[in-house]
């Protein structure tokens, strides 16, 4: 019943057995070195404050202006930029001023002819005020939006995340 | 003098066979531009490698200057195109070179198919070829952002943004590419430098000596 295990087996299981455990050694660690960036912690939602009154911001979107500390693995700066916002009713609506067609900037009324809508002007991308694309210009979805909070009566812009009005 | 000198090392280590397998062998008539002037479609994949050798050593020296850092990459581009004699040549070379290398890689691909030369038995040589597309491609995408100016920025978030649009696994790739997740920075240019200057050019040396290899045990297909 015993299997018996030949010598020619033996140095061949010790053999690669070992080659495995020092391919393993070189690679394992190069590997995670470099996926690294996967697995590193997601930028902590803190909501920045903006200069803009809450009740300075009427159903007309306005470009809030505001710079925040980035942290770029080892290169550390502070980044401006800015967000479109209006008020809807009791709802206070901040939309991320890229464009989701190639990521230019887009303006609101930037179109003279179409004076309420959100205009890209890279490639002709329109949006309405809720942020939803167009159907026939290139941008293949919504602005993304910002979480808003009050902040001492003023703005605070939180994460962005996908257009919450347009589903 | 030099013949001196190879008899000392053809002594030795008999190198007439080696340099013969390399360079010493028939050119069938069908692709001799020679003959029939047509068969210049011949040439482009001798051309693609040739445009591939320019692109290594303009490559090699420019990195006598480049920093891959995103203070200085712009201005040490600025400084080895604008002040270093003969810059803008060597960085023309490769900027124009990269172009031209996509450009003749796509005609030796139109070639090699409107022959039919990837039929059996050199369908292994097609794979690799379309492997070397890839590689060539890459190489490309990634070298664009590194002067770090306004057009090599947009370009690179355009092209994040088609590999995010890989389904179920683009985040990741976008991620891996980018060395963060959402911003396109300090870490992604050293990451395009790194994949730029060492990982694709290491893919792109082993599977040109395939290729080759290949070729040379097959031989060219013949003609139409």
């Amino acid at each position: 019943m015993t299997q018996r295990v030949t010598r020619r087996q033996f140095l061949n299981y010790a053999l690669m057995g070992t080659g495995s455990f020092m391919v393993a050694g070189i690679t394992l660690p190069m590997a995670r070195f470099a996926i690294d960036p996967l697995f590193a912690a997601g930028a902590d939602g803190d909501f920045i404050q903006t200069s803009i009154r809450m009740d300075e911001i009427t159903d007309e979107p306005v470009k809030v202006d505001f710079t925040f500390e980035q942290k770029d693995g080892w290169y550390e700066s502070e980044v401006s930029d800015f967000a479109w916002v209006y008020r809807d009713g009791d709802n206070i609506i901040a939309f991320s001023p890229v464009c989701k067609h190639l990521g230019c900037t887009v303006t609101w009324g930037g179109d003279t002819s179409n004076p309420d809508m959100f205009f890209c002007p890279c490639h002709n991308g329109y949006y309405t005020k809720d942020g939803n694309n167009v159907p026939g210009t290139p941008p293949r979805g919504p602005l993304d939006q910002f979480e808003v909070a009050d902040s001492d009566g003023y703005l605070a812009l939180g994460a962005l995340g996908a257009n919450k009005l347009v589903g | 003098m030099f013949n001196k000198i190879y008899d000392w090392i053809d002594d030795r280590i008999d190198i007439n066979p080696i340099w013969r397998d390399i360079a010493d062998h028939e050119v069938p008539e069908h692709v001799n531009p020679g003959y029939h002037f047509s068969a210049f479609v011949y040439c482009f994949g001798g051309l693609t490698f040739f445009l591939v050798v320019i692109q290594i050593l303009s490559g090699m020296f420019l990195t006598m200057y480049y920093v891959p850092d995103i203070v200085n990459a712009w201005h040490s581009v600025y400084y080895l195109q604008n002040d270093v004699a003969a810059g803008m040549i060597v960085r023309g070379m490769h900027h124009w070179g990269a172009s031209l290398t996509v450009v003749m890689m796509f005609l030796h691909t139109l070639r090699v198919f409107f022959t039919g030369a990837y039929k059996a038995p050199r369908e292994l040589n097609w794979v690799v070829g379309v492997l070397l597309f890839a590689v060539i491609l890459g190489l490309a995408f990634t070298g664009y952002l590194l002067p770090w100016d306004m057009k090599a920025l947009f370009a690179t978030r355009v092209g994040l943004d088609i590999a995010e649009s890989v389904p179920f696994v683009g985040e990741w790739i976008k991620t891996l590419l980018a060395g963060d997740a959402t911003i396109i920075g300090a870490q992604t240019l050293t990451r395009f430098f790194a994949i730029h200057v060492f990982f694709l050019p290491a893919a792109l040396f082993i599977l040109l000596a395939l290729h080759f290899i290949m070729i040379r045990k097959q031989g060219i297909s013949g003609p139409l």
